[in-house]
């Protein structure tokens, strides 16, 4: 765009939730950034829409203090932009990418566009590298591997961010010879939450492999679309220029719904469902697209965002448009939860699609597929036969649907549940599944061969 | 013509005068390909199919004069595009792993050179869709040179058999010079002579598809489903497995690695008709959800147009549309842009009519040179929430023949396909059934309906079941439920990611069925002479059944079981020697 001089415009006609309406406009580009000054100092916004008239301008930190008369707006010929070096590692920015911490801005290698570029798929490599998170709810029936993008579906209450964190301290990620980083995204959760992550990665030592992008329940609710855009271009670049293993933590992604939500009505948008703007899956999809491995690079980014589900309704359009973007999705259970089981992870519901890829024999162990898929099918059945029970009693269960039900004991009390500081390997996870299923009858066991039953069960029982 | 207004992926013009609807221009200095979608006085109204940041009012736009086209010539099979065309291989030989904007490359290889057998003569008389020559384009497509379908005449000089490239001319009319390849534009369907029922089936080697609701060479199908139900998968089994010519898949708003995937596998499956990599025979057109939602709404189009001319040199084409849900979203983005009153769930008004012009390009033709060929489309619908009640599944069911709902029950059970087969239909059950008597035996529509039957009871006994517990139920009861489960685990249920499940032949298909329908046949028999269910159940033949789908390759074997199966029962009632039992 080269040099040219900066107009301010005093001409802001309307303000309306965090849009600004200035008119007269010469010179502005679409998704432009533009510096808001008033009197209560510089803030930063961007273009929304632009016409021969009018600029519609979205201003980070929100609207609270303008006024018509004494706001002055400066457009900068550019998008937002942050800049990205190794030395953005444990340090703290706020959702547009400003330093949080008190300390200077890092020294930056290069500037990228927050809103960074779509992968080539044909620059993609599938992603196939187990990552071991030593839970075997996770590991056992929904492995996470190198470049995925597996959200957490919670509910509020749930220990979504317990899991999360031991998924950081475990995951062997971290332990690999590799560079890894982590960068951490909040989006509009509270203050204790953040600290607890912040501990978290303190007490595990990577706290210096941590960029933090923090967009608390008290900063703009604007800035929470740039957040997580913000943390996934130092992603990008520490995995592709810097040849890391990233692994990209977001929560919780139904503020990020939300505030997308709250703009698309100030902007008079027609709605979808329950309010949502119609282009919330591409929205979404323009973050968790940014996850994964490409040809010829070593470094991966792996992408672990949070959502609670409002009322625990996994139909609910926030978990629905996630999961048809995702790889899968791992979903927390608040009855399992009620009955003391951490992780409560609801096996049934969950599903990891790129495992098939990632397990088996040189990744984790030729029985694992099967052993996994037994394991659903026999965990479904078991639910069956729970609701049976709650008609007709015990005592109107046959001989096998009493089994299915010491199954279900067993596998919901020693393979789902852990302790939060268990680091469980995946030899002990694939065998304790075993355990589980000699509690069956053998010819129940369709999904498993006969070699894997005398190989992996009998010899254990 | 300069920018007015630029709001997404929508920009208007003013200054428009004389540009015409559908007209591809070229949008500000950075050349943004766009497309007219609304002419309105003197403005008119781009869709852009590159992301718009930093467009300026006041920019040029440029007009073409063409329409928003593809080419059509050698070289497309094996590639994979982007929604209009742009060959993705070369924008990253050109940019890298990052899709940057107002790069071009043309869509077919310019530099390669193919050996052309010429097969008109001059002198002759030729019009639209006739053959001028042939191109081996891969080993397993044999590409037919055709006259483009708005030209005619005759022509003067036919060039001599050899190597060409896109750009030589390979015959003269006194209009005009003919070359190996040619443009269409997307929006205009290819015409034909006329249409032909469609009476064969396209063989998926997917059992619970081709047995119980087929589809039609030539016919359309849609397969709705929440997340996780699996869409995708039988997507690409289709892509893979089904006894079409050409496999043209659009990956339309989806993920980026599930075109990787099909990157990475098809050059390494084989065929099994013809023992050639399944990349010989197919054409990718990839828009991901992260790239430009206008360029998804025309990758449909730009997909269905090749579809369409490989139809027309006389081929079966199958064409799969991954989600049509996501193109559905890019047209409901677009209205929004253009400030459009919205129809249901804020999808435009014409979101009916625009499924239905998709749909209705599929279809058995006699083509312009006189051959038959035909184009399938399979649609995937990814309803929000998994509610069919939605615009979208609504909507597409009135103009699809075939109807394969995915469901979330089945898929948590992990049983897959999760097809449900008591509310899924076909239309082609009927007419297709001859080409099944023909190649597999008199019985097989028996065997359908009788498995029909036994899931259809089963359903509807599973509600008392539920009450009374399966204990209750009378001895011949037992015996349908247990048939149905066989049904359920050995012939509906098919692992894509098993070496010998993945695909089914119509003779295994006919033969299990056979060997299921004839145990229960038998075991009826069994239970009137007052033996227990129990004891049947209890047979090993119960579990060879179930497992035969994995275990059975060789026909002969598979012939063994269907006799054995029959046998077993009798065994029981002392019928035959219960010798097999030890």
């Amino acid at each position: 765009m080269g040099l040219k001089r900066r107009v301010s415009y005093a001409t802001v006609t309307q303000i309306n939730g965090p849009l600004v309406f200035i008119k007269g406009v010469k010179d502005v580009g679409y998704d432009e950034l533009v510096e808001i000054s008033s009197a209560r100092g510089r803030s930063l916004g961007r273009v929304l829409e632009v016409s021969r008239d009018v600029a519609v301008v979205e201003v980070f930190e929100g609207t609270t203090g303008l006024s018509l008369g004494g706001t002055s707006a400066t457009f900068l010929g550019r998008g937002l932009e942050v800049g990205v070096s190794q030395e953005v590692l444990g340090r703290v920015f706020d959702g547009i990418g400003e330093p949080a911490d008190g300390k200077p801005y890092p020294y930056a290698r290069e500037k990228a566009d927050i809103n960074g570029s779509p992968i080539n798929p044909t620059a993609r490599e599938y992603p196939s590298e187990f990552i071991e998170t030593g839970i075997s709810g996770i590991d056992g029936m929904d492995s996470l591997v190198r470049g995925q993008k597996l959200p957490i579906f919670s509910g509020a209450g749930l220990p979504h961010n317990a899991l999360a964190a031991q998924i950081t301290r475990q995951a062997k990620l971290l332990n690999s010879s590799e560079g890894f980083a982590i960068v951490f995204v909040a989006i509009g959760i509270t203050h204790d939450e953040a600290m607890y992550f912040r501990r978290s990665f303190e007490e595990s030592g990577a706290l210096a492999n941590v960029a933090m992008v923090l967009n608390l329940a008290d900063s703009p609710a604007v800035e929470r679309i740039t957040a997580p855009r913000v943390g996934l271009t130092m992603a990008e670049y520490l995995a592709f220029e810097e040849q890391m293993h990233v692994l990209v933590i977001m929560t919780d992604m139904t503020n990020y719904c939300n505030a997308l939500r709250e703009i698309s009505s100030s902007r008079g948008e027609i709605p979808a469902r329950k309010g949502y703007p119609g282009y919330m899956y591409t929205d979404l999809a323009s973050i968790y697209e940014r996850a994964g491995k490409i040809i010829g690079k070593k470094g991966s980014i792996t992408l672990l965002p949070i959502l609670t589900m409002p009322n625990d309704d996994i139909s609910h359009p926030i978990p629905d448009l996630t999961g048809y973007i995702t790889e899968g999705q791992i979903v927390l259970d608040r009855g399992l939860y009620r009955r003391g089981i951490y992780p409560p992870i609801d096996i049934s519901l969950s599903l990891s699609r790129l495992m098939k890829d990632g397990v088996g024999k040189g990744y984790t162990r030729e029985d694992h597929m099967d052993l996994s898929n037994q394991l659903y099918a026999s965990y479904a059945r078991m639910k069956e036969v729970r609701s049976l029970e709650t008609v007709v009693g015990e005592e109107g269960l046959s001989e096998k649907d009493r089994m299915y039900l010491k199954f279900g004991d067993f596998f919901e009390q020693r393979f789902l549940k852990q302790a939060e500081d268990e680091d469980r390997g995946i030899e002990e996870t694939l065998n304790l599944g075993w355990d589980s299923l000699a509690l069956l009858p053998e010819d129940e066991l369709s999904r498993v061969s006969p070699d894997e039953i005398s190989k992996y069960m009998k010899k254990r029982t | 013509m300069r920018i007015y207004r630029v709001s997404g992926a929508v920009v208007e013009a003013e200054e428009s005068t004389g540009v015409k609807m559908h007209e591809l221009v070229l949008v500000g200095e950075a050349n943004l390909v766009g497309e007219v979608i609304r002419i309105d006085g003197d403005r008119a109204f781009v869709q852009v199919y590159e992301d718009t940041y930093g467009l300026k009012p006041g920019e040029p736009i440029k007009s073409t004069g063409n329409p928003l086209s593809v080419e059509l010539g050698p070289g497309l099979i094996g590639t994979i595009y982007d929604g209009i065309q742009r060959p993705l291989s070369s924008l990253r030989e050109k940019e890298g792993a990052f899709i940057k904007r107002g790069i071009s490359a043309p869509p077919l290889d310019r530099t390669k050179r193919w050996h052309f057998l010429p097969t008109a003569m001059v002198g002759q008389k030729v019009s639209g869709g006739q053959v001028l020559g042939y191109v081996q384009e891969t080993e397993i497509v044999k590409h037919a040179v055709l006259v483009p379908p708005d030209v005619k005449g005759e022509l003067q000089w036919v060039a001599d058999e050899g190597d060409y490239s896109l750009e030589d001319p390979i015959a003269k009319l006194p209009s005009q010079e003919l070359h190996l390849y040619h443009r269409w534009p997307v929006r205009t369907p290819r015409p034909y002579l006329e249409r032909l029922p469609a009476d064969e089936p396209l063989v998926t080697g997917q059992r619970i598809i081709d047995a119980l609701f087929p589809i039609a060479k030539g016919g359309s199908a849609i397969i709705p489903g929440g997340f996780g139900t699996g869409k995708t998968v039988v997507q690409h089994q289709l892509a893979k497995w089904a006894d079409a010519d050409v496999v043209v898949y659009v990956g339309c708003g989806e993920r980026g690695n599930e075109m990787t995937e099909v990157l990475r596998d098809f050059p390494k499956l084989v065929d099994p008709r013809t023992g050639k990599p399944l990349m010989m025979r197919t054409v990718l057109i990839a828009n991901t959800s992260n790239m430009p939602v206008a360029a998804r709404e025309a990758s449909i189009y730009t997909g269905i147009t090749i579809a369409e001319y490989f139809r027309d040199m006389g081929y079966n084409v199958a064409l799969m549309a991954d989600s049509t849900s996501r193109w559905a979203e890019a047209l409901r983005e677009i209205s929004g842009r253009l400030e459009e009153m919205p129809g249901e769930e804020g999808y435009p008004p014409y979101l009916a009519s625009r499924l239905a012009e998709f749909y209705e390009r599929a279809g058995r033709v006699k083509t312009l040179q006189g051959n038959e060929g035909s184009v399938t489309v399979v649609g995937a619908v990814s309803p929000m929430g998994g509610d069919f009640s939605e615009p979208v599944t609504q909507n597409s069911l009135r103009f699809v023949q075939v109807f394969w709902g995915l469901d979330k029950d089945l898929a948590d059970r992990r049983h897959f396909p999760s097809i449900n087969w008591i509310t899924s239909y076909s239309q082609y059950s009927s007419t297709v059934s001859s080409w099944w008597i023909k190649h597999t035996g008199e019985d097989w529509p028996d065997l359908v309906a009788e498995a029909f039957r036994v899931l259809q009871t089963e359903n509807d006994l599973e509600s008392l079941v539920r009450l009374v517990g399966i204990e209750a139920l009378p001895e011949s009861q037992k015996l349908t439920l247990l048939v149905a489960r066989i049904l359920r685990e050995g012939f509906l249920q098919q692992n894509a990611f098993n070496d010998v499940d993945t695909y089914s032949s119509p003779r295994k298909q006919y033969l299990l069925l056979k060997a299921m329908i004839g145990f229960y046949r038998s075991s009826e028999k069994v239970i009137e002479k007052k033996i227990p269910e129990a004891e049947i159940e209890g047979l090993p033949i119960v579990q060879e059944l179930i497992r035969a789908r994995f275990t059975v390759s060789e026909e002969l074997k598979l012939e063994d079981l269907v006799k054995r199966a029959e046998d077993a029962p009798k065994s029981l009632s002392g019928e035959i020697d219960r010798g097999d039992k030890m």
